[in-house]
């Protein structure tokens, strides 16, 4: 008890109301929390398309993305480099060997989900369990997958290993442009744009939406839903993979055994937030997250970052519960 | 047809490890090197009446047991291994030269968290065959579990859990190898000051107690130094806000009042931001993971620490470095002091709980690091605390603060 209260009083003598802050780096915040924001979102999507497919609750989808981050670590190191000094390497040189690390991340984030829903996932659906017992999976395969890295690679984050230094390019209304910031930005734009086309135009896409909509009624039309259920996986799976990358680049400590555990609840809450089963609601959510999070921190202090994530989300629930866009991967106007 | 797909996912992943993996190392770690020379403390010679762990060889007991309790494999590991190792070799040592009195050293991973702590402290307590711990190197564990040592009869040397409130609760069975928070605020704020001559300071701190309390010692002391103060969470990674923050009040100096995990990260982006401030750490930063970590921006990065730098204690230096394979780390000679106290005891005799307690309460003898001499709290009389930098990436001893 007498820790408890103390940690409270603790706790509010460490808020603060800096207005001026957050005015004065508004813009770096929002360059910052940008960049933050498309991880989430890209993440998101991994969550949100498994829900509108299965209407379960991908918990182990935290590890998919960290399993990624390992793959990049594991790929800097495999080319030869070294945590310690950031070495100077020529642009081209540079860009293949981050090309190279993001297909690696991608592929290894996706055959994580694709193995997880083979092992986790399908001997339920067969079996017809209930919808608790792929909840209940879901958080166990999360510490199994969580567990084999601990008893691999230990406790400890791996050392940070980085490839380039975020060096600003260019500056709007003050805020600092970096490398690592643009590429992430607009990869992850790139991606977005592909993952909703791929949802709304192509034929797989068409799958996606009618298991979505209906599964029995899909499958009578010639939709092979086992099919179409990996195929999600894989793509949700492939974004994690790219997000872990990007998180990498920014944070060369990211990977940790844990490291997924927090993003993931992120993630999932920038899904809920922007309307679980909707593509884009998920992209909304994500960037919105990373935007409130870096304000709220200017604002408040820094140790408040997940209290205005989660009050924000609360606040948004109770105003619109299916979130911001609304649930909509299921329905037929998506 | 979806099994073949899968295969061939796998096959593509596995191809491509390898591929990796065929490559040859490159750019092998190299950071910093750029450190003007500066007037360095010559490190304090091994007092000749320094407390041997071997004693005499003819001790006799029956065969007992001490722990090690604290962070193994968990949060900031390498802080509590560098204690762990110098532990090890003082009961390794003490067993070999004594065949007539083996003790045990039982290790207890606690993760260094306060909510694993209790559980694994109450295991400890239950354990009859346990007469004396060295541990809980961290002060958040100390303050939440020190309650049941204190119930036991069951004496703690801690080596490094540096909070001042922890010897404050009334508890009998604490005792801390080293001075306290309340000794190196003040020490790291003259430090800041007057060496690094910085007159506008960050102090940045974790949520942990260690941190807590540090940067309410330092913040104190620096008075109106202490122009800005940010606070940043166990585990973070990402500092952008909080780096965005201290940027804009371009401080001289920053401290970081927390331990390396979170000191690494913050400190590398706080350099790639283009923050030139001198980048200040305590005991819980001083660590070659942090150097590691840290990359580039290490080299700008000053310590302070109540511990004694190992360099003059060659014979120590030596079997530990035998016995682990590395060189000494903080606190390791902390670690070693303390076992040889609790194995002193059990030479002359004592072979429980409350005996071994007492014989700690009215200990008073030199040891490698300082002299031990407890008061009624179990804080030392006279400690001591030292700066360190780093020089081509290690982290030597600099100056003691006076």
């Amino acid at each position: 008890m007498l820790i408890h209260h103390e940690l409270t009083t603790h706790v509010l003598a460490d808020i603060k109301f800096d207005p001026g802050a957050f005015v004065d780096q508004f813009w770096q915040n929002t360059v910052d929390g940008l960049s933050q924001g498309s991880i989430y979102a890209l993440v998101a999507l991994g969550y949100t398309l498994v829900y509108g497919v299965l209407k379960l609750i991908n918990f182990a989808h935290s590890e998919v993305f960290i399993y990624g981050a390992y793959a990049t670590w594991f790929t800097f190191y495999g080319l030869g480099f070294r945590p310690g000094s950031t070495p100077d390497l020529p642009v081209f040189e540079l860009i293949g060997f981050l090309l190279l690390a993001l297909v690696v991340s991608m592929l290894v984030s996706g055959g994580t989900a694709v193995v997880l829903e083979r092992v986790a996932y399908r001997p339920l659906r067969k079996r017809g369990a209930p919808r608790l017992a792929f909840l209940i999976t879901a958080i166990g395969a999360s510490f199994v997958l969580q567990q084999i890295l601990f008893l691999t690679r230990g406790g400890n984050a791996e050392r940070s290993i980085r490839l380039m230094k975020p060096e600003a390019q260019f500056t709007i209304f003050g805020a600092e442009i970096t490398n690592v910031t643009l590429i992430i930005i607009i990869a992850s734009v790139v991606l977005m744009v592909f993952a909703d086309v791929f949802v709304n135009r192509t034929k797989f896409g068409r799958g996606i939406r009618a298991v979505a909509q209906d599964p029995d009624t899909a499958t009578l039309m010639g939709v092979n839903k086992e099919r179409i259920i990996i195929l999600t996986f894989l793509i949700g799976g492939l974004l994690a993979g790219a997000a872990a990358f990007f998180y990498m680049i920014k944070n060369p400590q990211g990977a940790s055994y844990q490291g997924g555990f927090i993003l993931g609840i992120k993630a999932f809450t920038a899904a809920v937030l922007g309307g679980i089963g909707n593509l884009r609601g998920a992209l909304l959510g994500g960037i919105l997250l990373g935007l409130v999070e870096n304000y709220g921190q200017a604002f408040f202090g820094g140790n408040w970052r997940d209290v205005v994530a989660f009050v924000l989300l609360v606040l948004i629930l109770m105003f619109r519960p299916t979130g911001i866009l609304g649930e909509s991967l299921g329905k037929a106007r998506v | 047809m979806q099994k073949a797909r899968l295969s061939r996912v796998i096959v593509l992943a596995a191809v491509g490890a390898v591929a990796l993996g065929a490559c040859s190392a490159r750019n092998e770690s190299d950071s910093g090197g750029d450190t003007p020379p500066q007037s360095q403390a010559a490190a304090p010679a091994q007092a000749s009446n320094a407390a041997n762990p071997a004693g005499d060889g003819k001790a006799q007991c029956a065969p007992t047991s001490i722990a090690y309790a604290g962070t193994i494999n968990g949060n900031n590991a390498a802080l509590g291994q560098n204690i762990l190792y110098g532990v090890d070799l003082a009961v390794t040592q003490h067993n070999k030269a004594n065949p007539g009195c083996q003790v045990k050293l039982e290790k207890f991973e606690t993760e260094g968290t306060p909510d694993k702590a209790p559980g694994i402290v109450t295991q400890i307590a239950n354990t009859n065959s346990i007469i004396g711990v060295v541990g809980l190197p961290f002060s958040g564990e100390s303050k939440a579990a020190g309650n049941i040592f204190n119930d036991k009869g069951l004496v703690q040397l801690t080596p490094s859990a540096t909070n001042p409130t922890l010897s404050q609760n009334g508890w009998k069975t604490f005792f801390r190898g080293l001075g306290n928070d309340n000794t190196q605020g003040p020490a790291a704020a003259q430090f800041i000051t007057q060496e690094l001559k910085a007159d506008k300071v960050c102090v940045v701190r974790d949520d942990s107690e260690y941190g807590t309390g540090l940067a309410d010692a330092i913040t104190k002391a620096l008075g109106e130094k202490a122009t800005c103060q940010q606070t940043v969470k166990t585990k973070q990674i990402d500092f952008a806000a909080v780096v965005n923050d201290i940027k804009s009040k371009s401080p001289q100096a920053i401290f970081y009042s927390g331990y390396y995990q979170e000191a690494a990260p913050l400190a590398q982006q706080l350099s790639d931001a283009g923050v030139d401030a001198k980048f200040v750490g305590p005991d819980g930063v001083k660590d070659d993971e942090f150097v590691k970590g840290a990359g580039d921006a290490a080299a700008k990065a000053y310590f302070t620490c109540p511990c004694v730098p190992a360099d003059q204690f060659t014979d120590f230096s030596t079997a530990y470095k035998a016995a682990s394979g590395k060189d000494p780390g903080t606190y390791s000679p902390e670690g070693y002091d303390l076992a040889t106290i609790l194995l002193k005891g059990i030479d002359a005799g004592k072979k429980d709980r409350a005996s071994l307690l007492d014989f700690v309460k009215t200990y008073d003898g030199q040891g490698l690091t300082k002299h031990f001499k407890w008061d009624d709290k179990g804080e030392l009389a006279k400690t001591t605390v030292w700066t360190y930098k780093v020089e081509g990436g290690k982290i030597v001893r600099n100056t003691e603060i006076k």
